[in-house]
């Protein structure tokens, strides 16, 4: 049996492992942070935040200052999938962000159905509009 | 025995003096601080011990709710507040004891849920109190949120509802007003330094008797704000429209009994208790986290942390902010428990479960944990009118640990969504009119934040406010017609500035703005995310960028119009990278800034921002990608160096074989650089935050607070916080000068001169 944690990762109950759900590959112990199991990069902001007024006019520039804030990305050490991100302050710990019960987990889910890929759920009515020829108005 | 006796005796004086002589009632904690839905009265207990016919109490559910909607239109059609009509209003029906029942379906559950508190005090200390009372007739003011609240700006009409005698319900409609008298206009003063500098600052009281407006304190009210004509008018707008909903009230009570209605608004309470008891007991045990750092205080860059952790044990949810930055004495950032937690009813309503009728029962299984003095726990005496910093972050802080606990489950209430832009992005504004009436109040585009990437879809562009999801942005050309704005660009979709994912966020927009046919006029803004990134995205995308303030000045944009209209295209980026108007003075900022005076066909802009990325880049669909470009959400260089995705620039077809290549270099690159974690953390982690940074929180351990007193860091105990003083901006600008001046002196001397 196995339980999706994220869009990325999983657990296999009977294993007690973090798995990756895009290659498989058994990450770390379901019983600490999944991101234990992951490789991690610190990321400067202005790669992904590029600044899009002059920097060397504008001290605000629409990218995050480097000096406050950076870009943690963990990747899966097989395939390569960003499976998590977080901005932080340089130095700050990164957060153990998912800390489950795994006792509680597999006795949770001894009665249910595994689920494989996750439902999605009832968005909200769409508005009616007149339409024709493949336009609405 | 007759010493214990007498002693016994004195007590008793004692305490009946002092209940008899209270010198102020200050807000209550014990109403304050209860979120939860209160025992059952005795005729609820009666009514719902015998059971209730389930189609009943649809029927009579359907007809308050209709009511309550009927009531909402009438604010939202007769409002003379730009929140009013653009939807920044509610009417509410309250159970007797005061517990919040039902909301008109469009209305903004956040100010309803807040009316408990209010509705409780009245209850407490008026009800008994022969100078005031409780009688049919009889309607009740409020704004400050100290008493309950989201912030000053609001203000609310509470009315009791009698039938046959008896007190059976409680009615409320409120309206974001905007300006209050305070030091600033627009009623949101990121300028206050104490309390005493918000304005008005109404307790529940007494001004609706026979249902009417009592003169007196009306005018009163009137000569305490700077818009006196929109004071009485809303006042009048929300007295009808609590009145009509009272007639139709009353209608139910005679056509289905008090009965079918007192166990209606009761029963409504406790079946969504229920409903959400089963919701958190199939979450899996255990505990999520996630932390967010505004980085502002709207006076001085300062990184804040707001830490949370929920974890969830059977069917009980524990909501823990301890670990979160200490209050501020002098900046009015500071929120309160009771406005922060019915702001997370929000958040669970628009975000989490939808799908639930809108009462403050949710909250009911759920505890809340708090450091004392904490900013988002503050104390009675600091100032709390821009606690919208707090409060838009709780909007959307629970919606990255519910995700990572409710992502397992079999079915979905809602698609998951990522983190919606949290900030107020909106001009305030103040001064004279064109018609030369003095206003102060807020641009409706405080409604038109992006919304996060949700699991099957990209986040709706400028959908909503994250505390509601049906107000609007308005019509430019009828804000115009009322006041002296002129939109030189508006609603064109801010290109490239959005949380990139899988499924990315919803767009915000450009708001570029000046002024004309005024003498006197002025701006603020009020948001913090100039330096540090306002959301957390989820589950690997990224999150949105940092958003400044533009500024053109020293120029008359008009002038320009109209000797070379063709060299000026109303663009954020154009304008400020090409700086196409000569002599004009160009400069950014943060978007937090106290009001400032304007001068005719000056040029103010800022962005309404974008959610939060939902999932891995690498993992979008070149063909949204695509879509994306041909729409002019993105650029060519976000195309390829952020999703990796070939396109030709003038066909825009994705050469997939080309694409897929380089995605797979660029996993092969995330792997050849990445750490192994455990590595990472030993290079990485520090014992205490940058010494350069103003950072106030705590960092590895939730216990240990870092603040700041008389300039310098200090750590503090989490059970043992101290409230914080900050300098004047400008004292610390001007002691920068003069040690500037002094080592210019300095220099010179060495030159003899």
């Amino acid at each position: 049996m196995k339980v999706l944690v994220t869009e990325n990762l999983r657990i296999d109950l009977d294993t007690e492992l973090y798995e990756c759900r895009h290659c498989g590959t058994e990450l770390v112990s379901a019983r600490e942070s999944y991101k234990r199991g992951l490789l991690v990069y610190n990321r400067d902001p202005r790669e992904i935040h590029k600044p899009l007024l002059d920097p060397s006019k504008y001290p605000r520039n629409y990218s995050p200052n480097p000096d406050w804030c950076r870009i943690l990305e963990y990747y899966c050490p097989k395939c390569g999938t960003m499976m998590e991100t977080e901005y932080l302050p340089p130095g700050h710990p990164p957060l153990h962000d998912i800390e489950l019960d795994i006792d509680a987990l597999k006795e949770q889910w001894k009665d249910r159905e595994e689920v494989l890929e996750a439902p999605i759920g009832n968005a909200p009515p769409k508005r009616k509009a007149h339409g024709h020829c493949g336009h609405n108005h | 025995m007759t010493n214990v006796s007498n002693a016994f005796d004195e007590q008793k004086v004692l305490a009946k003096f002092l209940e008899e002589n209270t010198l102020f009632h200050a807000p209550d904690p014990e109403i304050m601080e209860d979120h939860r839905v209160g025992a059952r009265n005795e005729m609820e207990e009666s009514v719902l011990s015998k059971g209730m016919d389930p189609h009943l109490v649809n029927e009579v559910r359907g007809r308050l709710l209709a009511a309550l909607d009927e009531s909402n239109t009438m604010i939202e059609q007769m409002g003379a507040a730009p929140g009013a009509k653009w939807g920044d209003i509610v009417a509410a029906i309250f159970t007797a004891n005061g517990d919040l029942s039902m909301i008109s379906p469009h209305g903004v559950v956040g100010f309803a849920g807040c009316c408990h508190y209010p509705i409780k005090f009245i209850s407490k200390y008026w009800k008994d109190d022969p100078t005031v009372g409780i009688r049919d007739g009889d309607g009740f003011i409020h704004n400050d949120a100290r008493y309950g609240g989201i912030h000053n700006t609001d203000q609310s009409t509470i009315v009791p509802l009698f039938w046959k005698g008896k007190l059976v319900a409680w009615l409320s409609a409120t309206i974001h007003e905007g300006e209050n008298g305070a030091c600033e206009p627009g009623g949101m003063p990121a300028a206050a330094e104490s309390k005493f500098d918000e304005g008005l600052k109404m307790s529940p009281f007494k001004i609706i008797e026979n249902f009417q407006i009592r003169r007196d304190l009306q005018t009163f009210l009137q000569n305490s704000v700077r818009d006196p004509k929109l004071q009485y008018e809303d006042m009048k707008v929300k007295l009808h429209s609590v009145l009509r909903l009272r007639e139709r009230v009353l209608k139910v009570l005679e056509e289905f009994g008090e009965e079918a209605l007192i166990g209606t608004l009761r029963k409504n309470l406790e079946d969504v208790e229920v409903e959400v008891r089963r919701r958190i007991a199939e979450l899996p045990d255990g505990t999520t986290r996630v932390v967010a750092f505004p980085d502002s205080t709207l006076r001085e860059n300062v990184l804040m942390k707001f830490n949370l952790a929920v974890t969830v044990k059977g069917d009980r949810m524990l909501l823990d902010f301890r670990g979160s930055s200490p209050e501020f004495l002098n900046r009015s950032i500071n929120t309160n428990q009771a406005s922060f937690k019915t702001i997370l009813l929000t958040c669970f309503l628009q975000n989490i479960w939808p799908d639930l009728p809108q009462t403050l029962s949710i909250l009911s299984p759920m505890d809340f944990i708090f450091d004392e003095k904490s900013v988002l726990n503050g104390s009675f005496d600091t100032p709390q009118a821009m606690s919208l910093i707090p409060l838009f972050k709780a909007m959307t802080l629970p919606t990255i640990p519910m995700a990572k606990l409710s992502y397992m489950l079999p079915h979905r209430y809602t698609s998951i969504v990522a983190p919606q832009y949290d900030q107020p992005a909106t001009l305030i504004y103040g001064g004279l009119t064109q018609h030369t009436e003095q206003v102060g109040n807020f641009c409706a585009d405080i409604n038109g934040n992006g919304q996060g990437g949700r699991a099957n879809a990209d986040g709706e562009h400028s959908i909503s406010p994250p505390f509601a999801a049906m107000c609007d942005i308005g019509e430019m050309e009828l804000i115009e017609e009322e006041i002296p704005i002129v939109r030189l660009g508006a609603f064109t979709l801010a290109k490239d500035r959005v949380g990139f994912g899988m499924y990315r966020g919803g767009l915000g927009y450009e708001q570029i703005a000046t002024t004309r046919g005024t003498g006197f006029w002025g701006f603020m803004t009020g948001c913090t995310g100039s330096v540090f990134t306002p959301s957390q995205p989820l589950f690997g995308g990224y999150g949105p960028p940092v958003y400044p303030l533009c500024k053109i000045r020293n120029i008359d944009i008009f002038e320009k119009l109209k000797s070379a209209p063709e060299n000026i295209n109303f663009d954020i980026i154009d304008l400020m990278n090409n700086q196409p108007i000569e002599g004009a003075t160009y400069s950014t900022h943060d978007m937090g800034m106290t009001f400032e005076l304007v001068q005719p066909g000056e040029v103010y802009m800022i962005c309404q921002g974008g959610g939060s990325g939902y999932g891995d880049v690498l993992l979008r669909d070149p063909a949204l990608v695509a879509k994306d470009l041909e729409e002019e959400l993105i650029s060519h260089e976000t195309a390829l160096d952020i999703y990796k995705v070939i396109i030709d620039p003038v066909t825009h077809f994705v050469d997939e074989i080309a694409t897929k290549e380089l995605r797979e270099a660029e996993r092969r690159a995330r792997i050849a650089r990445g750490k192994s974690f455990d590595d990472f953390i030993q290079e990485w982690n520090t014992a205490e935050p940058p010494a350069y940074l103003p950072y106030f929180g705590s960092w590895d351990d939730r216990n240990v607070i870092y603040g700041v007193s008389n300039g310098q860091r200090i750590r503090m105990d989490g059970d043992k916080l101290n409230s914080m003083f900050m300098p004047n901006p400008k004292d610390v600008l001007i002691g920068e000068l003069q040690a500037e001046l002094s080592r210019a002196r300095l220099e010179l001397a060495k030159f003899g001169v």
